[in-house]
């Protein structure tokens, strides 16, 4: 094992890149900034105090992201997040997008405030694939390495998160459309 | 593959998770088809929208302080304290690596910045409502931002210029609001996009910088602790006149 002082080092050059980003993630699933900092603080301490267990040449960034995860789920914020069970069939095929659907302009018709509302809405279960993947832009496998979760979850959690967040958005259009007749 | 086939890919295909074949294979049809590239685009729309959405939550700077203090105080005294002669050159040559690698880094990392900024122009022009304030005025373009960014910025007259203004938006680039700017000419559409310097997020070099990104023009400076952003597929000395429209509002 590498002495303190180089696994320091070469922890913070690794680190310190992913720390706005972690900090993002972070936020996202507490929904507190207080809980955040908390949680990025206590991620990045023990992953400085595992590091020489951290095997060279393997993806760092899953690395970090699965302690600030495994963080999560003891925290405050996680266990409340815990009470929220969701319905998992990992072998549950990716639905095929609805035909018809006119989600380019649900979509251009929505402010980001909107988009990120939705996203709020949804479990963390399924916010934390959306974010991991259209955000992070991690590939499936990463996901799954990162969540400790069967890659056909992250691909049914991904479809059904979407689908939550396509219908949450349809709903604001709906509203949106119908506050703007009235003016 | 038949339509019903490709939607039950479609997913797979805007994540980029299918094999090389597939890939290829839902491509093909995409071309042929008249009724799947709308659900295509709608999916990758979403996954723009959603990306640019999710960056949403920066770490304060009283917090990103306290962390990197946090790791100093975890390294013992300097290297150079080293009494062993060899163990010192290979400190140097350590040292010289992580300088060859921070280089390699901001560049990489300048590469993704340049691509996350032709996207928001690629994201603006895709939208039905490119902008939330509609106005050829800047005296109504600029006040429409007060409050909803922690900055103010001068807007260029255009009165004896080919460019015209046509509104703007709140942009989020690197986890900070923004100003998106589109301005007109004949008929190229350029976005000006305008955030906070923070030379911790921002990995470009001093000066003006002009480069080719997604077949869009882009030209980045920094003035008064803001970082500005020209991107179009109009003609580079388009852009660049636009920028020094922008650059000379700047100074007065």
């Amino acid at each position: 094992m590498a002495d303190t002082q180089s696994d320091s080092g070469s922890f913070e050059e690794l680190a310190m890149p992913l720390f706005g980003r972690l900090y993002n993630f972070a936020h996202w699933l507490t929904q507190d900034r207080s809980e955040a900092e908390d949680l990025v603080q206590e991620a990045f301490m023990k992953a400085l105090k595992g590091f020489g267990s951290f095997r060279q040449g393997t993806n760092f960034r899953a690395w970090m992201y699965r302690i600030l995860k495994n963080t999560f789920l003891t925290s405050r914020a996680g266990l409340r997040a815990a009470t929220v069970s969701l319905d998992d069939d990992e072998a549950a095929p990716v639905e095929p997008v609805a035909h018809g659907t006119p989600e380019s302009i649900l979509i251009s018709s929505l402010d980001q405030e909107t988009i990120q509302k939705s996203l709020e809405e949804l479990p963390v279960q399924y916010r934390e694939v959306i974010l991991l993947c259209d955000v992070e832009e991690m590939s499936y496998q990463e996901i799954a390495e990162t969540l400790a979760i069967p890659i056909g979850t992250v691909m049914s959690r991904l479809s059904r998160g979407r689908k939550a967040m396509r219908k949450s958005l349809n709903q604001a259009s709906i509203r949106n459309a119908s506050g703007s007749s009235f003016q | 593959m038949t339509c019903d086939e490709v939607r039950g890919k479609l997913a797979l295909y805007v994540d980029s998770e299918l094999a090389a074949g597939e890939m290829a294979e839902v491509e093909t049809h995409l071309r042929s088809c008249a009724s799947c590239p709308p659900d295509a685009l709608g999916l990758l729309q979403t996954k723009l929208a959603t990306r640019a959405a999710g960056l949403r939550y920066a770490p304060s700077p009283e917090f990103r302080l306290r962390m990197e203090q946090s790791m100093r105080a975890k390294r013992k005294p300097s290297w150079f304290s080293i009494p062993f002669p060899g163990l010192a050159i290979a400190a140097v040559a350590a040292m010289v690596l992580i300088a060859s690698v921070t280089v390699w880094l901001n560049h990489s990392g300048r590469e993704r910045e340049l691509t996350e900024i032709a996207d928001l122009h690629v994201t603006e022009l895709a939208s039905a409502n490119p902008v939330d304030v509609v106005s050829t005025d800047q005296h109504t373009v600029k006040p429409w931002f007060a409050g909803k960014l922690p900055f103010s910025f001068n807007l260029p007259e255009l009165q004896n210029s080919s460019f015209t203004l046509e509104g703007g938006r709140v942009a989020y680039f690197q986890h900070s609001p923004g100003a998106q700017l589109l301005f007109k000419v004949r008929k190229h559409q350029l976005s000006v996009l305008i955030f906070k310097e923070d030379p911790r997020e921002f990995l470009f070099p001093e000066g003006t910088l002009t480069t080719t990104r997604l077949a869009f023009h882009i030209e980045t400076w920094s003035a008064g602790g803001l970082r500005y952003f020209i991107v179009s597929d109009a003609p580079a000395s388009d852009v660049h006149a636009l920028g020094e429209l922008v650059r000379n509002a700047a100074r007065s």
